[in-house]
Formats: structure tokens, sequence, C-alpha cells
């Protein structure tokens, strides 16, 4: 690996570890902890966007980058704590798969999205294009923490994660989406956050508790 | 400037409204600012038919035949569920099921989610489609649970987080066909996600990017849709929300949804030239079709009924598109209005029936026509028309599309047959009793809102029996536009 430049071996580390917060968060039970993690993520996003934006000179990642580390690595993570410290939600209860199962269909995953991500890194042209499966394997794995999760605020730090997966891909892929969107998918995060914050008072309001075993009533009459 | 005014009517609403949303003048004000959201979309509709494609906003909007007829279609319901709601939000509040704060959360966003709509419609860049998708499910999810009951809250939830994960694939799959475009048409300003310019030199898009692309969008919007296997949110969503949302959902939002859906497919067909997304869509709309016709069967609830119905319809609609071809577009398209007009003129009088007899309980509705032969007959005709008798525009659609499919999917012909078959007997003999027989009902404190109910219906039969030559002109041109010659 002689011939990377030192800033691509960054960006290459920074890839790699948020791969590895991905499978931390998969096997984390302590809530707080996940979003922990999620603010991590947010951080590693950040950096990355902002030593592509210096990379390749395009000033729009730089207003991405800002507005990366405003959003997910301050904004949310502070927004999820407040609501975990105000609902009382710390721990989650037990996963619907043991960890060490969980751990296993994981890495089956990465292994499914790096062969997803095949044919587009093939045709990338980008310099980060071997990134692009690690960013299919974020979305992958995050949408795993959310199948395995009972309680609600666990599966809005997985939902969140996969939105970070989807960002670090456009990155890699593409150097982001045109800014437009990229402020349209932001705003549209912080309104489903908010959303969900009155929602989560609701069903604490209604049932004492986030558990969403309570969410399960609806089912087919016989 | 026409086209400025439709997006900044329901805009301006929703801000207003949100302010003096509980007000005692708050919904007719919301149905004013309709009205005049409608009254823009004729005159949008007027101009295209005029002078042609339109496009505004640098590009970033703009009006074929194809999308002008759903903006007018949706302006329209909009309207007239907003007169419905007129009435149907009075008696909640005086069965105390809402407070005024409620209220004016209700009414702004019922502006914001059809603003919302009409942007999805009218954008030519798919990034902005997307945005507006999102934007229409949140603002949809706090009316779910406007009524706070366990229930509501679980569809809620469900809502949010199943239309959520769709649609992030959904934006995943619209970053793979960015990525697809951004190798043609560059990466200078936005060419390379506005449909026209892709469907431009949709013929030299990388076909492996794009197949992958178009699962995701599928997955993704066809959630929306409530396509099987990913319908799970709609019943419960169209249960538990006020009426009025349930025929906004049903009638309005759903059409969205496919819309971005048929949008998607003409791009990755003509990058493909394989039949592969037409299976897909002929696929993904048996299964809805069959499995909606099975689970009407199980139902209790009569809002739970009609939503199923739904989920039926949709699987018949993005059946037809996944045949192509302008004869089953045409049907499709011709569904995708009739539907919409009957199942939110079925809401309407559901809603009322459901006051009535205050329970939305199948076998606890009784003798609807004894009480209010106005509701029963509504309820009634509504039924028929949605189960495809003759002569409602119901059937002509569905006869359009089955004969087409005798012609080029003989095998599904059975499929669509037997599942229509059992959908029919399902939904009859649950309506017949709580039309007829002994009454249960009581005396409402407001007149319910028939005019919109038999508005629709009227339409529905006059589409039925002919359809004027400009519609049909229309429909054709939309048809060829899907069809991609």
């Amino acid at each position: 690996m002689s011939n990377l430049t030192f800033d691509l071996q960054l960006l290459n580390t920074f890839a790699a570890l948020l791969l590895l917060s991905s499978f931390a968060m998969l096997s984390q039970r302590r809530v707080v902890t996940m979003v922990n993690l999620l603010a991590f993520q947010g951080v590693l996003l950040g950096l990355a966007t902002l030593l592509l934006g210096w990379r390749t000179g395009n000033t729009h990642l730089y207003v991405s980058a800002v507005m990366t580390l405003a959003l997910k690595a301050l904004f949310l993570p502070w927004l999820l704590h407040r609501l975990i410290r105000r609902l009382n939600v710390y721990w989650d209860s037990e996963p619907l798969l043991n960890i060490s199962a969980t751990m296993l269909v994981g890495l089956l995953v990465v292994i499914f999205a790096f062969g997803l991500a095949q044919p587009i890194a093939a045709l990338a042209t980008t310099s980060t294009r071997s990134s692009i499966g690690i960013a299919v394997a974020v979305v992958l794995l995050a949408f795993l923490t959310m199948i395995t999760r009972r309680k609600a605020m666990s599966q809005v730090v997985g939902f969140l994660s996969m939105e970070n997966g989807l960002f670090f891909g456009a990155m890699s892929a593409t150097y982001g989406m045109p800014m437009i969107i990229e402020l349209g998918v932001a705003l549209d995060i912080l309104v489903a956050m908010l959303v969900l914050g009155v929602f989560f008072f609701q069903i604490r309001e209604q049932f004492d508790s986030l558990d969403l075993h309570h969410l399960e009533s609806l089912k087919e009459e016989k | 400037m026409v086209f400025l005014f439709l997006l900044a009517t329901p805009l301006l609403g929703a801000l207003t409204l949100a302010f003096f949303g509980a007000r005692r003048w708050a919904p007719e004000a919301n149905a004013a600012f309709s009205l005049g959201t409608f009254v823009a979309a004729c005159a949008l509709t007027a101009r295209v038919v005029g002078e042609g494609n339109l496009s505004a906003a640098h590009e970033q909007f703009f009006i074929d035949p194809f999308n002008v007829f759903l903006v007018t279609l949706t302006a329209f319901v909009s309207l007239t569920t907003a007169l419905f709601s007129r009435p149907y939000m009075r008696i909640e509040r005086e069965h105390g099921r809402v407070k005024p704060v409620q209220l004016r959360l209700y009414h702004s966003m019922y502006q914001v989610f059809i603003a919302a709509m009409l942007i999805a419609l009218t954008t030519n860049n798919m990034g902005l489609m997307w945005v507006a998708m999102e934007a229409a499910t949140l603002s949809t999810v706090l009316l779910v649970t406007l009524y706070r009951t366990p229930a509501s809250l679980e569809a809620g939830w469900k809502y949010f987080i199943l239309c959520g994960v769709g649609i992030a694939q959904a934006l995943f799959g619209t970053i793979l066909l960015y990525f697809a475009a951004e190798k043609v048409l560059g990466a200078e300003g936005m060419s390379a996600l506005l449909w026209t310019h892709l469907n431009e030199v949709k013929g030299q898009l990388e076909p492996t990017v794009l197949s992958l692309a178009f699962v995701f969008l599928l997955v993704g919007y066809g959630t929306k849709v409530g396509l099987a296997p990913l319908h799970n949110w709609l019943p419960d969503a169209h249960a538990e929300g006020p009426t009025p949302i349930s025929a906004v959902l049903s009638g309005l939002l759903l059409n969205v949804a496919i819309y971005a859906v048929v949008r998607c497919k003409v791009l990755v067909e003509g990058s493909l030239h394989s039949p592969l997304p037409s299976r897909m869509l002929m696929g993904f709309g048996l299964v809805s079709v069959v499995l909606a016709a099975f689970f009407l069967w199980r139902q209790r609830d009569i809002k739970r009924l009609f939503a199923y119905s739904s989920i039926e319809h949709m699987g018949i609609i993005t059946f037809a598109f996944g045949m192509g071809g302008a004869v089953a577009n045409f049907a499709a398209l011709l569904h995708m209005t009739v539907h919409s007009l009957t199942k939110s003129a079925i809401f309407f009088a559901v809603g009322h029936a459901a006051q009535k007899a205050g329970t939305q309980v199948m076998d606890d509705i009784r003798g609807l026509i004894t009480l209010s032969p106005t509701v029963g007959w509504g309820l009634m005709l509504g039924t028929l028309a949605i189960l495809g008798l003759p002569p409602f525009g119901v059937f002509a659609s569905e006869f359009l599309i089955l004969t087409t499919a005798m012609r080029e999917q003989p095998w599904a012909t059975p499929i669509l047959l037997l599942a229509l078959g059992v959908a029919f007997a399902a939904i009859f003999r649950r309506v017949q009793p709580m039309v007829f027989g002994e009454t249960t009902a009581r005396r409402l404190p407001h007149p319910p809102a028939l005019l919109p109910v038999f508005a629709h219906l009227g339409l529905v039969l006059v589409l039925g029996l002919f359809i004027p030559s400009y519609l049909a002109d229309w429909f054709r041109l939309a048809a060829k536009l899907i069809a991609g010659v």
C-alpha cells in the first residue's frame, strides 16, 4: 500500500473505524453508549468529508462537513441524550438474537455488502471508491441493529446510523449529492427527530415505557 | 406564476392554520386554502393544455401530461376532503376526542401534507422528490396518532419506522441513480438528478447500476405504495387516524408513491432494454392483489377493511404499469383516478357511519339506511363502485386491465380474476348488513357532509359511462410518455 498518499490512508482509516463502530453498536445494549457511538460516527463522517473537501478542493464538501458535524455529531446526540434522561430509558432489554449470533450474522452481512458494492466500485472514478463497500455494510448493519432491538430508542439510533451509512456511500461514490439535496435530506432527518421526540412522550404517557412489545396489539384478528 | 401560487397556497395555509387552527372558522379556512390550491391546479392544467409542457425554477419543476392530471386530482380530492373534514372534526370535538391544540396540529399538517405531495408530483429533481415524499410521511405521522390511543400510537410508530426505513432504501436508490447519471451528464449543477435530462440520456446509463438502483427505489417507494409484503403499516395507519386522513392517505399518497415508482421505471427500462423492471412490478402487484384479497376476509374493523382494499387496488395498478404498453398504462392511469375518487368517497361515508355507530367494529354497525339513508346509500354505492360493478368507472379500468392481461400475460388473468372474486365476496358480505337491517345508530350533533361523497361517486359514474375526449387524450399522452415511445 505504499502508493497510497497519507490523506487517502487517513480516509481509509476513517472508513474502517466507521465499520468498527457499526459492529460496536450492534453488540451494545446500553442505549447511552449506542448514542455515543452514533456521535462518534458523526465525527468520523464530518472529518472524512472535511478531508475529502481539502483533497478535491470542492467547497460544497466543506459546507457539508460543517453541517454533518453540527447535526450528526452534536445536535442529534444531544437531543437523544436529553430524551434518554427525560424518559429514563438507559438499557435495552435482551435482544431478540443473542450477541454472538448477531455478530456472526453481521459478518455475513459485511461479505454480502462488499459483493453488492462490487459493480458500483468497479465503475466509480473517485479516489474513495474502495470505501463504497464499507458504506453499504454500515447501512446493512444498521438495518440488522434495527431488526434485533426491542426498544424504540435503539431502533431510532439504528435508523440514524443507516442514514450515516447512506451519506458515506454518497460521498465515496460521487463526492456527495448536490448541496440542495443534502440540505433537504438533513432537514428531513432533523424534522423526523423532532417528530420522534413528541412521539416518544406520547408513547410514554400512554404506556409508561418505551418497550415496543406494548406496540404489538394491532394484529390481524381471526 | 400560476405554479408558484399552486405551491405557495398550501404552505401559506399551513402557516396560518398553525396559529389559528383551533378557531371556529378554521375548518372553513382549511377548505378555502384547499380551494385556492384547486383553482391554481385548474389554471395550471389549462396552461399545459394550451401551451404544452412547462418547466419552472431552472427546470427544478416541470409539468407534463402525466403529472398534471395527478396534480389536479390531488388538489380536487384535498378540497373535497377539507369540505368533509369540516363537520367531521366538529363532531369529533363535541364527542371530546380532540382538543384545540390537536385541531391546530391537524389543520396545519393537513396543508403541509398537501404541499409535500404537490412538490413530489411536480418536481423534476429526483432528489427533491425524495425529500418531498419523506416530508409527506413526517407530516402525517402525528396525524395518525392524533387521538393518542394506544392503538393509534402503535400505528404511528409502525408508520414512522417502516416508511422511514423504506424511504432510506429509496434514498440509496436515488444515490445510485445519481452515480450512474453523473458519468454521463457530469456533476456540474443538478443536471444529473433532473428527470427530463435523465430521460434524454437513459440509453447511455450504466445498466448494472441502474438495475440495482431500481431494486432499491422499488422497495423504498413500494413501501409507501403499500405493496405486499411491505404493506404492514398501511392498514394500521388508515384505521387509527382521523377519517379525513385515511381518505387522503388512501386516495392521494398511494398515488403519489406509485407515480414515483413509475417515473423511476421509465428511466430504468430505457437503460436496461430488458423486461426486469416490468416483471418486478407485475410480481409485486400480483402478490399484493392476492394477499389483500385473502386478508380482507379476516377484517373486523371497517377502516381496516377498506385499507386492505386499497392494497388490492394498488396491486392492480402496479400490475398494469408492469405490463406496460399504451393500453395497460392508459388503464392504470384511469384506475388511479377512479380508485382515488371512489376510495375517498367510501372513507367519507365510513367516517360518518362510524361516528353514528360510535365504533369502527363492523359487527356493531347495523342498519345505517334507516336512520340516515344518505350515509347508507353513499357507503353502499361506493362499495359497489370499488368492487368494480358496471356502470362505475372502476369497472371500465379493471375490464381494460383484465383484457390486456388476457392478451399479453394470459397466465396472470385467472389469478387476478380469482382475487377480484374473493375480494368482492369478502367486502360485500360485510357491507350489506351494515347498511340494511335493524339500526343501532345515533344522531350526530352536526349534519354529515355528503356532498363530497356523491360528487365523487357521480364523477366515477361519468367516467364509467364515457370519458371526455380531452381527458382521454391526456391519459393517452401520459400513457405514451410512460411507455417511452
